[in-house]
Formats: structure tokens, C-alpha cells, sequence
């Protein structure tokens, strides 16, 4: 009884969320066997058969397959289950778009952002935006995890080759399929990735004034983030937004700058390792969980911080 | 057409939760109660789908205690025509939430289910992937844009990196994300012609389905507390301590 990670990829490259849950599954008992599900996807396959810890890889590589609907993977993961004990993704969009319809075809229940393993059948998962843990008791046979990435360590090692078996099962896609895929095109690191992150709120009163989280983001070669008022205001697109409701994220650095730090956008990026707040508040949430803090007017901060930032690094 | 939206009862969304010390729970005692926000805005798209005549029922059906009637006399109140209330005292998985509301919308003979993507509560994102499953009807999860077209659909969905478009055919699931629409205030005569309007009360037990549990919760915890820092005094003294102290510079 093994466990079986279900790898997000573009048809390219493996997303790294997939390393951390990688990581996750070292926990779980037996060997690991990852499957590559889509189309043209070989530069995937053998990224994931040299990445440290993974024991095989399953192939399903069809035109059917190509942008990884729910509607045909989800019937292609329940006809290889069987042997495993366990089968895991990310908790990313993709993750939860396919693992819930994986397992009410099973007939077992699943578990979301599983941040924490206690034994076997036993996982801690985030409730109430990360305000609360779950521990809970799985009755079902199959342990169907979606995994919080940032609650665990990227494998980075790389390995000689594992196996690789190719699944010649193909699903039609019959009653769905993707018209246009628009996807955010930026130079920034992305932000679930990113070393560090400046994140704008409300207190930047417009989307011109946002361009000063941007001059201090590309200084320090940071990923641009956003609360969700920041978001609501218009001042940045949805993707950017970090919170409950947005992207959670875990830097090494983290700016919260002109965010007040509501419970929503606290949930997003609490586990930060170290978290800088620039507010005029000095009572605002946010200023009672970083760790340094900066009372006084973002106007005149951010441009010293991003000036001085740039003559260090010159 | 008819639309089926399914709504939950949770703890407002303003409300900052307690965790019970014992770790049984979250304190539910006199705490503010709402519809689940993602269910709001599943079901004000539900009720522009009708008001373009595009859908001629909206049904709304919460699955829970007593006092989810009080949720769904919100829901008349905003529009919908009709409201069920599948009477349970026990809390549900998804998984056994999803074959209840199977039950539902086989019975209404729906031709789109409308639902919020996830509940501020559990946060699962589960069971509107998980009916769609067990009906074998397509999905359209974290819907910010929703087109009907005779038996078409297309919905853009709100992916990590970007926006996704996809064509599905009815009858099918939807969920919905914050950026499908604002939802409506419900005005006074409308709350007043909502105590008029129809509610039934089905017991789950009536409806003969057989459920068993899949997961049992040991615990519910508070998350450790992140401890504050210093405050500074200046830009020159924070890019000191990240650089000597925190040393990520």
C-alpha cells in the first residue's frame, strides 16, 4: 500500500507546489508513485523520475488529457487507486478543482489543507481561514489528502530515474472543455514561490500610488502581493490577492504595507518567516504579529526604504 | 430552467471565532449566524439568471438544524421562489452533505446547481466537485463569470496564475467565487412577502438514503499565536535588523 501524488503541471514543467507535497508523502507509509496526467508532457516526466523519493511514475500522456479537466482525470485517478493507501495533490486550485470529485467516486471522504500528519489515518487541517486546526480521524479505507504546500519542506534532490509506466487508459472529455486560458504574464517571481513579498493594502489610496510597491518589490527581486481591499478597490488584479479567499503564502520575508491586517489576509501569510508592517496605525492588527514594524506615513517610508534598498544593493 | 442553490448557515463573517477550550469546538452560543458569503453570491447570480428569464425557478435548500430556516426566509427574502429545509441535527462531511443534495436535485429535476465554492466554516471546497461526481454532470468550480446560451454554459474560472475559460454542457454544477457578482440587500417589503412564501421542512431521515460517517473529529484547536516584534524607529534601523538580525537581505 503506497501512496499516490498526483503531479500539477503546465504539460512543461512540474509545478513546485508538487515538491512540497512530495514532502508531505514521505510521511505516509509505503512508496511513493507519482502520476503525470496530460499531453506532450515528457520534459515533466522526467523531472519528476529524477526528483529525490519518487519510487515510479505513471504516465497518462493523451490529447484527451491536455488541460487536465476534472471531468476525465478524476474517472482516470479512481481506475488506478486501488493499490494505494493514500493519494495526494496540492491544495492549489487544480487540487481541489479534481481530488473531491476522485473521491465521491470512491465513495471516501477527503480532507483539505492537511498541514500536519499525527499517525496513519489521523491529519491536522486549517478551518475558519487558519483561525482554527481540525484534527480529524479518517474512517475510510483511502486517506484523499489535498496538501497546504507551505506547511512542508520542497524536495530539491535529484535522484537516477525512476521507473516510468505509461497508462494507456484514455477518457474522452465529453460533456466540458476549456475555451481560453489566460494567464497572468509576469516577470516577478510568483507568489507562492517567492523568497519575498511586499504586499499593498488600502492605505495606498489608489492604484497609481500602487507602482511604489512595485519599485520596492523589483528592488529586492520580490513577488507583488495585496489584501483583498486592495483588491476590491480595484488597485490590482485578484491574482495578486494574499488572504483566506487569495493565496497562502509563507516567504522568508514578508511586507505588509498600508494593510491593516483583517482576520482574512492574516490567514494568508501568519506562517511567514519573518514579517515586516509599515502602517500609520500603530494599533492595527498587523503591527501585533510582525516582527518589526514601522509607525508613521507610507508616502514617506516607502520611498526611503526603496532608495536605500537600492544603494545598499548597488 | 430551474436552479437549484444550496446555502449554509455559518457563523458571520465579521464575527472573529473562539475556539472552546476543551477543543470540542467553536463557541456557536450566542454568535452572530449568516448565510455562507460564497452562497449569497451563488444565489444573487441565480436570481439575475431568472431576471434575464433565463431560469424561470430559483430553489434554495439548506441542509441542517432548526434554525437554518431563518437562513433560507433570508434567501425568499433577497428572491428565490421556494426553500427546503433538509432537518438534521447532526453535522455531515461533504461527502454525505453532497449525496443529500443529490437526493435534492433529482427530486426538484434542476437543470444547474448553484453553490458557494467553499464555507467559511470548514473551508473544504468539496462538496459541489464532489455532487457533480455523483450525479455525472459536469463542473464549473470558482466561477467569476457565468454565460447561458440554451444548453451551453460557458464560466470563467478563477485559477492560481490567471483566468480559465471553459465551455459545459447542462445539467451541471457550479461554484461560485467572490468575483461573480455583489450580492443585494434584501428590502423591507420583500422580507415581509418572504414570511408568505413556501418552506418545507423534509427530515433527513425520511428521505431513506443510507450515510455512514468517513471522518471523526478528535479536536478542534486554536492556532498558535504569533508573537509581535519590536517597533522601530526608522527605514535605516529596519533595513539593519533584516539584514544583521533576520539576516534575509
Amino acid at each position: 500500500m503506497g501512496t499516490l501524488v498526483i503531479v500539477e503541471h503546465n504539460n512543461q514543467k512540474m509545478h513546485p507546489v508538487t515538491r512540497h507535497v512530495l514532502s508531505a508523502a514521505k510521511q505516509c507509509d509505503g512508496s511513493i508513485v507519482c502520476l503525470v496526467v496530460g499531453f506532450n508532457c515528457q520534459s515533466v516526466v522526467t523531472e519528476v523520475s529524477t526528483t529525490e523519493g519518487v519510487g515510479r511514475v505513471f504516465v497518462a500522456d493523451q490529447a484527451n488529457y491536455e488541460h487536465q479537466m476534472a471531468e476525465n482525470l478524476a474517472p482516470l485517478v479512481v481506475a488506478l487507486a486501488a493499490p494505494f493507501q493514500s493519494i495526494l495533490v496540492s491544495s492549489s486550485t487544480f487540487g481541489k478543482n479534481l481530488l473531491p470529485r476522485v473521491a465521491a467516486l470512491l465513495d471516501v471522504a477527503q480532507v483539505s489543507d492537511v498541514v500536519n500528519f499525527i499517525d496513519s489515518k489521523t491529519v491536522d487541517h486549517t478551518i475558519y481561514a487558519g483561525n482554527a486546526i481540525e484534527t480529524v480521524r479518517i474512517l475510510d479505507e483511502k486517506n484523499l489528502l489535498t496538501i497546504r504546500a507551505t506547511a512542508f519542506d520542497s524536495i530539491n534532490g535529484s535522484q537516477s530515474p525512476a521507473a516510468i509506466e505509461k497508462i494507456e487508459n484514455n477518457i474522452a472529455l465529453e460533456k466540458s472543455k476549456l475555451i481560453q486560458s489566460q494567464l497572468n504574464q509576469s516577470s516577478r517571481p510568483e507568489l507562492t514561490q517567492a523568497k519575498i513579498i511586499v504586499s499593498g493594502g488600502r492605505g495606498l489610496q489608489n492604484q497609481q500610488n500602487f507602482q511604489l510597491i512595485e519599485q520596492l518589490a523589483d528592488v529586492l527581486g520580490a513577488a507583488v502581493g495585496a489584501s483583498r481591499a486592495a483588491v476590491d478597490a480595484g488597485f490590482v488584479p485578484n491574482d495578486y490577492q494574499v488572504g483566506q479567499t487569495g493565496k497562502v503564502v509563507a516567504p522568508m520575508l514578508y511586507f505588509a504595507i498600508g494593510i491593516s491586517g483583517a482576520v482574512q489576509h492574516l490567514a494568508g501569510m501568519k506562517d511567514s518567516k519573518v514579517i515586516v508592517a509599515i502602517n500609520k496605525d500603530e494599533d492595527a492588527p498587523i503591527m501585533q504579529i510582525a516582527t518589526y514594524s514601522l509607525v508613521g506615513d507610507l508616502f514617506d517610508i516607502l520611498p526611503k526604504l526603496t532608495e536605500q534598498l537600492r544603494s545598499h544593493s548597488s | 430552467m430551474k436552479i437549484l442553490v444550496a446555502v449554509k448557515r455559518v457563523i458571520d463573517p465579521y464575527v472573529k471565532i473562539r475556539v472552546k477550550p476543551d477543543q470540542s469546538g467553536v463557541e456557536l452560543k450566542n454568535v452572530k449566524m449568516s448565510m455562507n458569503p460564497f452562497d449569497e453570491i451563488a444565489l444573487e447570480e441565480a436570481l439575475r439568471l431568472r431576471e434575464k428569464q433565463i431560469a424561470k425557478e430559483v430553489v434554495i435548500v439548506s441542509i441542517g438544524p432548526t434554525e437554518c430556516q431563518e437562513t433560507l426566509r433570508n434567501g425568499l427574502a433577497l428572491g428565490a421562489d421556494r426553500a427546503i429545509l433538509v432537518s438534521t441535527d447532526t453535522v455531515h462531511c461533504c461527502l454525505n452533505i453532497a449525496k443529500i443534495l443529490q437526493h435534492i436535485t433529482l427530486q426538484e429535476q434542476a437543470d444547474l446547481v448553484l453553490m458557494g465554492k467553499q464555507s467559511i466554516d470548514g473551508d473544504n471546497n468539496q462538496t459541489p466537485q464532489m455532487l457533480a461526481a455523483i450525479l455525472g454532470w459536469p463542473q464549473a468550480t470558482f466561477a467569476s463569470k457565468i454565460d447561458i446560451d440554451a444548453s451551453n454554459m460557458q464560466v470563467t474560472r478563477e485559477v492560481d496564475g490567471g483566468l480559465d475559460t471553459i465551455a459545459v454542457q447542462l445539467p451541471a454544477v457550479v461554484s461560485t467565487d467572490l468575483r461573480l457578482n455583489e450580492p443585494r440587500y434584501a428590502s423591507l417589503p420583500n422580507i415581509m412577502k418572504a414570511k408568505q412564501k413556501q418552506l418545507d421542512v423534509i427530515p433527513l431521515d425520511s428521505l431513506n438514503l443510507s450515510l455512514k460517517p468517513h471522518i471523526e473529529i478528535l479536536a478542534i484547536k486554536a492556532p498558535s499565536i504569533r508573537q509581535g516584534g519590536v517597533k522601530l524607529d526608522s527605514v535605516e534601523d529596519l533595513i539593519d535588523k533584516l539584514k544583521n538580525e533576520a539576516r534575509v537581505l
